[in-house]
């Protein structure tokens, strides 16, 4: 679906944090925020959902554990026991202070990993996709605010160039 | 102004008065005799006894053990039994004694690293880490008095400065250079003064920033804090093998310092959050907000994992080597003191892990509270198990002795804490970072 937005530049965090809480108090729907870095409380201020990344990590470090015991325990006790250190080679528990610095290696191992995957499939992002940020600037030192025009133009307009926007465009967009 | 409410004050009174009956019951009830040391544990029953009535090995541990283990004949382990059971009302005062002189050092730890760091979220909490902090004045003469009634031989917690058994014990009088008694004295001594003087003089410097027309306190405080963070590396460490590895001549951990720092820091950290709480629910520190609790929370998380870091390095490596005269603490601790042993690396570790990982639960009050009463507890049970195994072996119980030592320092921890926060208005004025720390949002 094409559809026109209307962009709005700033080059300055705090402008921008100010701009944003001015056009959600408009009760304007902010499309999307580009930004060169992290702007903290921005998610926010923007309205948008709290993460569930959190709820993710703890659960692949879960299967990171469980990971991590099974194969110790075919490993080093069931496929070819192993003497460690003289104790008894049959017993999983017995051994398992040694097994100890693999289960915490592993389970951040998982958590890291497969919550840097979910972020990236999460933000639609993949090896060779174009990138989707409408400026080059937005990875210098400039942020764009991105509003769908729903037959509002000029009243968007007033409002951003309100905002200290230092520079506002009317785009065609493909919005997902 | 605070002021300490009637409550708070005649609950304190009421544990130090609770307390003490508790600790004079433990050291009257303590036998005078070999034989009714016999008695004793005859009537307990036999939970601790498998090997009574035939000779015993020794595991090194206890007053009266020479080299590394023997065989004992019966009337040597009555005698043992009686120096342990002896043993115990001191070592049950001692543990008390020292885990809330801890609390109030680790807590010193955490406030020096504030100001040598210039931290710009903690200044609200400054003078509730300098109340509690004031307790190692009394708590430090405490430990202080105890280590000297140790070297007068009231007590034989340090087996070490019995002139007999190093007399047959080379591998002591190896160490009898560095472990005697005066030196263990002034040792102390100079530890004691140089952390009491710091506080003491950061604190005046402190007050006397708000009532100052420039910064010149504030930066004299960084200054001092960055010099005592390093005296405090050292003599920390030193101290815990003083005054808790000695305990145990024969044995020793290159890591025992930093072990016994994490415990200490977590355990003051803790108190910090408790009392800060505490204040902001009988309505002061207005300006502290959720998210000083939250950062608070989350060194209570982290700290926890740090400990268990180095309780398990410790382990590990001892566990994996096995070589005897250092299996032996291990061996000792998992046979006779398995409960408290598992127990308090659960309360310790898995505890805070749990109820503190989530983001949203390090702002809920109440659930900080109870994560710091579960740590609190947990730390004491680890001061407890590097303490008991070494001076009383066998003989440990959760008794009135014990309880009654928490109860009465624990009674004058809090009388003496809440005084100092009384003594000052609880939120600096004239520190630079004041309105940062106001506006502390995360």
């Amino acid at each position: 679906m094409a559809s026109k937005v209307i962009q709005a530049y700033y080059n300055d965090d705090d402008i921008l944090m100010h701009a944003v809480k001015k056009v959600k108090a408009a009760k304007h729907h902010i499309e999307e925020v580009y930004c060169p870095f992290p702007v903290h409380g921005l998610d926010k201020a923007m309205g948008l959902a709290p993460t569930r990344i959190a709820i993710t990590s703890f659960l692949y470090g879960c299967v990171g554990l469980t990971v991590a015991i099974v194969m110790m325990n075919y490993i080093m006790i069931e496929d070819w026991p192993q003497d460690i250190g003289g104790k008894p080679s049959f017993s999983y528990i017995e051994n398992m202070p040694a097994f100890v610095p693999i289960m915490f290696e592993l389970t951040v191992f998982f958590a890291a990993h497969l919550m840097v995957i979910t972020f990236y499939l999460r933000s639609r992002l993949w090896p060779f996709k174009k990138a989707e940020n409408p400026d080059v600037r937005t990875t210098d030192d400039h942020f764009v605010m991105e509003i769908e025009i729903h037959d509002n133009e000029s009243e968007l307009k007033n409002l951003l160039s309100d905002t200290g926007a230092v520079e506002i465009n009317i785009a065609e967009k493909n919005l997902h | 102004m605070y002021t300490v409410s009637n409550r708070l004050k005649i609950g304190a009174i009421i544990l130090m008065v609770v307390g003490a009956l508790g600790i004079v019951s433990g050291f009257l009830s303590a036998p005078s005799t070999v034989a009714e040391a016999k008695e004793m544990v005859a009537s307990h029953g036999d939970g601790h006894g498998d090997g009574h009535g035939e000779t015993v090995v020794d595991e090194g541990h206890g007053s009266y053990t020479e080299e590394g283990g023997h065989a004992m004949t019966e009337a040597e382990h009555d005698e043992h039994v009686f120096h342990q059971l002896q043993n115990k009302p001191w070592a049950a005062l001692y543990v008390g004694a020292f885990f809330f002189f801890m609390i109030a050092l680790g807590a010193l730890a955490f406030y020096a690293i504030q100001r040598a760091a210039q931290a710009g979220w903690s200044p609200l909490l400054f003078r509730v880490m300098e109340g509690i902090t004031s307790y190692i004045v009394p708590g430090g003469i405490i430990v202080f008095v105890i280590l000297v009634l140790s070297v007068m031989h009231m007590n034989h917690l340090f087996v070490w400065m019995d002139a007999d058994v190093v007399a047959h014990d080379a591998l002591l009088q190896g160490k009898a250079g560095y472990l005697n008694p005066t030196f263990f004295l002034i040792r102390a001594a100079i530890f004691l003064a140089g952390w009491i003087g710091y506080r003491e003089y950061s604190r005046k410097l402190s007050l006397a920033q708000d009532d100052s027309n420039d910064d010149s306190n504030f930066k004299m405080n960084f200054r001092i804090s960055a010099a005592f963070l390093v005296f405090y590396l050292i003599s920390e460490s030193i101290m815990s093998w003083d005054w808790i590895m000695s305990v145990d001549p024969h044995w020793f951990s290159t890591l025992f310092g930093w072990y016994v720092f994490a415990s200490m820091f977590v355990s003051g950290i803790t108190v910090i959050a408790m009392v800060t709480i505490y204040l902001k629910s009988k309505g002061h520190l207005e300006q502290v907000n959720d998210s000083h609790i939250h950062d608070l929370a989350k060194f209570m998380f982290g700290i926890s994992i740090f400990w268990t870091y180095l309780w398990f390095s410790q382990f590990m490596l001892i566990w994996y080597a096995n070589i005897p005269e250092e299996v032996t603490y291990y061996v000792t601790r998992i046979e006779d003191y398995n409960l408290p042993f598992f127990a308090m690396v659960a309360m310790n570790f898995l505890f805070p892990v749990l109820l503190l990982m989530n983001s949203d639960y390090k702002r809920i009050n109440w659930f900080v509270i109870m994560a710091g009463i579960v740590i609190l507890a947990g730390h004491y049970m680890d001061i407890f198990n590097m303490i008991m195994p070494s001076t009383v072996g066998k003989q440990w119980h959760i008794g009135i002795p014990e309880i009654g030592a928490v109860l009465f320092f624990a009674g004058l921890f809090v009388f003496w804490i809440f005084r100092a926060l009384a003594s000052a208005p609880l939120q600096p004025t004239r520190n630079p970072f004041i309105e940062e720390s106001k506006h502390f949002h995360y």
